[in-house]
């Protein structure tokens, strides 16, 4: 046994506050699901790709000198050529910019739809979830009966009735389709109001709303931040579906599913016009859901790794 | 006393996002035929990876054991391969789980799940071990067994539960038993039932049990002999009598101090251990429990103590039985029990390393 | 407000009374388990059934007050004084709806037709009723449908089993991006691609029509594509999930072998959670076959109805309707009824919770 300084065995202070410092940086909540998504590959590269569309929506029909809208009728089905990047349609208008220009109205769309089942959905959900008891069940009610109907169809009815045209498509859309948030919503609000801290500011005489938008939302927000990424794609895939059987928004007009719908019709002879339509229409739906998927992966880790 | 089970300087970490955390440091035990060790410690001390590291159930992409023997029977486990370690789980050593609700799959009939693993191991035809089954729930004393064999999980009770997954534990005489806290999740009349069980158990079939626990009371009822577990590392093992009546690690010390008794008076505190263990991703240079000991010496900073043998069966890791080491009183509640054990050495000694 | 919420945002995924996340829709599912253990007690399943068979006609009455309110306000419509059509339809409209009665008796015949199964005259073509349109088509969706889901069930669910058995391996990369792309490529972008490729290009089938099992198969997969994708992903989650239970390790220290314990206790579990997504699944395939049917030329309900609605013919488009959303609110409930007696968990014929 190797020799040990008789001054080695004094007592030594022991600093309980050195027991207990944390060996790692504590993060903010959302600064730790930042970092973790971010290590998420693919949802990094759906976040970029996201980006990159959005840019091209907002620029992308100022970077040529042609409209959306004129019509070049000594120049229809042009396959893409350095004069029209992506070719054009059978009244000779530059997809390229159309492409871009559409982007605008299936985003908007998209996240007008997402928006509005949001305010509704939070409402309702978060309401029904407080209140609990009677309330809850009979708003939940309500939500489950409209549920059952059946949302394409419902959709497409509205649209013949109420006719063509860009909100009457983002109305069809959210008349039931905020029952989705709210269901969530109202999952959340009732798992976090048992939680002691509500119960802490209920004691300190915290009126309802304010627990609600100070404690209970800004914690369902994770959850309610997915659902709307994940809402989007949904709408966009309704929007082009709706155009293909001829509900869309109407000429001249364009958006990506009125371009993919027509771009059907010519498939054999005119690829591209169905091509550029299709491709972004894919690709948003898909950076959607991984950014989604990336995102509810990043708020609770445990759940899939 | 022969020894069934020998583990020897074992070493088990994980690969996480973090780093790699060393679960467990190096930790030296045996279990003799027929008898109850116990395991005691906190939550994150490495207790419960050490046994499941015994019937190797950790999952070996984050888990890796990084050294160690765990000589079974005269075998060491922790060179066979899984399709060995097939024959051996459920057949000579059996494991039972904290959580009898999620142990047990939801959707399979009890009966069903306690034949399979009669049926793995013991050739025979499905009545036959359906007979077995019966008899074992019997064994368990659960009552009506032969209705109770066609039913689901969660038409029994928590502590129903928890016989029932002795009984498949059970179901092929196994020689060793491993219990990973099975009473923690029951109600405290039920755990006295479940222990009384266990004991009545290992009279009838003279089964060893490693009993793994963070309660002391469970311990003084069913061990044997103990072993504490402290930050990945045994810091104390002895017989139940050599624990309680003359315990030398000031954790062992904690331990006993806070835990409640009816003879403490009113006006004395509740000890208890102030600070959490330490963050295993980075273990620190001495002895880990140091920032948390009242009897903490400067060396305790510095190096990790050696393992100091006090009798024959008596062993514990602290510089306090060195021979520099000053004499210290140990807390009230200690040493109120404490008692002189005819069994001790004169002197503590160095156990030296075997190389 | 930091950390703890983290901690707070649980499984409302997978599992959950909010239902299943699949990708990128929600699937709420009306939460069977938790209603069916809150009424307890014998008598379950007749409860049950006429709960939901409540709830379906409530739906249902909603959607056919809609769509007769919505006919109505139709410009152009079968009520509108401004409708131009042939007589020999203006007199059939008139037996059918009383055109020149007051609205509540309107309604109310409406009613009573549609319960008798009776969904009136085409608002286009004379001599032909909704009825005789929906038996002409129905058959071919059907067998169309069933094909699809045939296809999405068997190829999704193994997919996912295999993807989750290799989790993180080139099996499970490989799955996923197959399930990426079955998602954002909408199902009639597939069927345009897969006929210009397949059928014309490379002639290995034929382009359109309905008169072969060959002229089946581009069709199915273009149609089974999305649900494939969003079966096999979610199969994923619930193995994953499932694999990750205390039950498994149980099974694992029962010493049964890594094929065992996947076929006999993993994969059960795992697929109830398929199960209740076969509702919106059936409705998926079903309004995906409106766009189908239309490319390939196929001459089934679901074409029939595309070109309703582009001629608005309100009365096909109403009574077609009404006729999915019964087979939609069908589908789910059956759908729902048999989980509940695939799921021990709920007893519906009224089992006892044991002590």
């Amino acid at each position: 046994m190797q020799q040990i300084p008789k001054e080695m065995f004094q007592p030594a202070v022991a600093d309980v506050g050195e027991a207990e410092k944390l060996s790692k940086p504590s993060l903010s909540f959302w600064k730790d699901v930042s970092i973790r998504f971010r290590k998420n590959k693919l949802a990094m590269f759906g976040l970029i790709l996201l980006i990159l569309l959005v840019f091209m929506a907002i620029f992308g029909p100022y970077m040529t000198n042609y409209d959306y809208a004129t019509n070049d009728l000594m120049n229809t089905n042009q396959p893409p050529s350095s004069k029209h990047w992506f070719g054009t349609d059978e009244l000779g208008r530059d997809i390229f910019t159309r492409t871009w220009y559409g982007a605008r109205i299936s985003l908007f769309i998209g996240l007008a739809a997402a928006l509005i089942d949001l305010v509704i959905g939070v409402l309702w959900g978060g309401i029904a979830g407080y209140r609990g008891g009677k309330t809850d069940e009979i708003m939940m009610r309500i939500a489950d009966i409209l549920y059952g109907v059946p949302y394409l169809l419902l959709v497409i009815i509205l649209m013949v009735i109420l006719g063509q045209g860009l909100g009457t498509m983002i109305l069809a859309m959210t008349i039931t389709g905020w029952v989705n948030m709210a269901r969530i919503v109202r999952g959340q609000v009732l798992q976090l109001k048992n939680q002691e801290y509500v119960l802490a500011a209920r004691t300190l005489g915290a009126s309802t709303s304010r627990i609600m938008f100070k404690h209970l939302i800004p914690n369902a927000m994770g959850s309610i931040l997915v659902t709307m990424t994940l809402t989007i794609p949904n709408a966009i895939f309704t929007e082009a579906f709706l155009s293909y059987l001829g509900l869309g928004v109407p000429q001249p007009l364009a958006s990506w599913g009125t371009m993919a719908s027509e771009g059907v019709q010519a498939l054999q002879y005119y690829p591209w016009r169905l091509f550029f339509p299709a491709t972004f229409i894919c690709l948003t739906i898909f950076a959607f859901n991984v950014v989604g998927d990336g995102l509810r992966d990043a708020l609770d880790p445990k759940l899939r790794k | 006393m022969e020894k069934l089970l020998e583990v020897k300087n074992l070493e088990v970490s994980f690969q996480t996002y973090g780093g790699e955390v060393q679960a467990v440091r190096g930790v030296s035990f045996y279990v003799n035929k027929g008898e109850t060790l116990a395991i005691v410690g906190e939550s994150g001390s490495g207790k419960s990876v050490t046994s499941q590291t015994i019937m190797r159930l950790i999952p070996t992409p984050p888990g890796k054991i990084k050294n160690g023997q765990i000589i079974f029977d005269g075998e060491d486990l922790v060179k066979k391969t899984d399709k060995e370690m097939e024959q051996i789980r459920g057949k000579d050593i059996g494991m039972i789980f904290q959580d009898p609700m999620t142990s047990l799959n939801p959707t399979m009939k009890v009966g069903k799940q306690i034949m399979e693993a009669v049926m793995k191991h013991q050739k025979m035809p499905r009545s036959a071990a359906k007979e077995r089954a019966i008899e074992l729930l019997r064994l368990v004393g659960i009552p009506m067994p032969e209705k109770r064999v066609d039913q689901y999980p969660h038409e029994f009770s928590g502590g129903m539960r928890q016989r029932a997954m002795i009984a498949i534990a059970l179901a092929s005489n196994p020689k060793l038993l491993i219990a990973d806290e099975p009473t923690t999740a029951l109600d405290v009349t039920i755990q006295a039932q479940i222990l009384e069980l266990m004991k009545d158990i290992q009279k009838k079939t003279g089964t060893a049990i490693i009993f793994i626990t963070h309660d002391l009371g469970v311990v003084a009822n069913v061990a044997d002999r103990v072993a504490v577990m402290y930050a990945g590392k045994i810091v104390e093992m002895g017989t139940v009598d050599e624990i309680f009546y003359d315990p030398r690690h000031p954790y062992t010390w904690g331990l006993l101090a806070s835990m409640p008794s009816l003879d403490s008076d009113d006006k004395t505190e509740l000890a208890s251990i102030p600070g959490t263990p330490p963050d295993l991703t980075n273990p620190p240079k001495g002895d880990a429990f140091a920032p948390r000991n009242p009897y903490a010496m400067k060396i305790d900073f510095e190096m990790e103590p050696p393992l100091f043998q006090i009798s024959d069966t008596h062993y514990a890791a602290t510089w306090l039985l060195h021979p520099d080491a000053p004499k210290v009183e140990p807390p009230e509640a200690v040493k109120r029990r404490l008692r002189k054990l005819s069994t001790n050495y004169p002197q503590p000694i160095i156990v030296r390393e075997s190389e | 407000m930091s950390n703890l919420s983290g901690h707070i945002l649980n499984k409302t995924a997978v599992k959950g009374e909010e239902g299943i996340w699949v990708f990128s829709a929600h699937i709420p599912s009306f939460p069977v388990k938790e209603h069916l253990q809150e009424n307890g007690g014998a008598g379950n399943l007749l409860r049950y059934i006429s709960k939901r068979l409540l709830y379906m006609l409530m739906s249902l009455f909603l959607i056919v007050t809609a769509t007769f309110f919505l006919m109505r306000a139709a410009p152009g419509g079968p009520f509108s004084s401004e409708k131009q059509v042939p007589p020999e339809i203006e007199k059939n409209l008139n037996e059918y709806y009383g055109l020149d009665r007051p609205w509540y008796i309107q309604y109310v015949d409406y009613l009573v037709s549609v319960a008798k199964w009776d969904f009136g005259p085409s608002f286009k073509y004379k001599g032909q009723t909704v009825n005789d349109l929906i038996n002409e088509g129905f058959p071919v969706s059907f067998f169309l449908g069933m094909e699809s889901l045939f296809i999405a069930i068997s190829v999704g669910i193994l997919l996912g089993i295999i993807a989750a058995l290799n989790h993180n391996k080139w099996q499970d990369y490989g799955a996923m991006v197959f399930a990426v792309l079955g998602i954002s490529v909408p199902s009639f972008i597939m069927a345009s691609v897969l006929q210009y490729f397949l059928a014309i290009k490379l002639g290995w089938f034929p382009v359109a029509r309905w008169e072969s099992l060959q002229h089946t198969v581009l069709p199915a997969l273009a149609l089974a594509a999305t649900p494939t994708a969003f079966i096999a992903r979610l199969t994923r989650s619930s193995m994953l999930e499932v694999l990750s239970n205390d039950y498994i390790r149980t099974a694992k220290a029962k010493g049964l072998s890594r094929r065992q314990i996947t076929v006999k206790h993993a994969i059960r579990n795992a697929i109830l959670p398929v199960v209740t997504y076969l509702g919106p699944l059936s409705a998926q395939i079903l309004t995906g076959s409106f766009v189908i049917e239309k490319i390939f030329g196929i001459p089934g309900l679901g074409s029939h109805f595309v070109t309703s609605i582009t001629n608005r013919d309100y009365t096909t488009i109403m009574g077609v309707t009404v006729f999915y959303s019964i087979l939609l609110l069908l589908s789910v409930l059956l759908v729902d009824i048999a989980y509940g007696f695939i799921d021990p968990r709920i007893k519906l014929a009224g089992g006892k919770k044991g002590e």
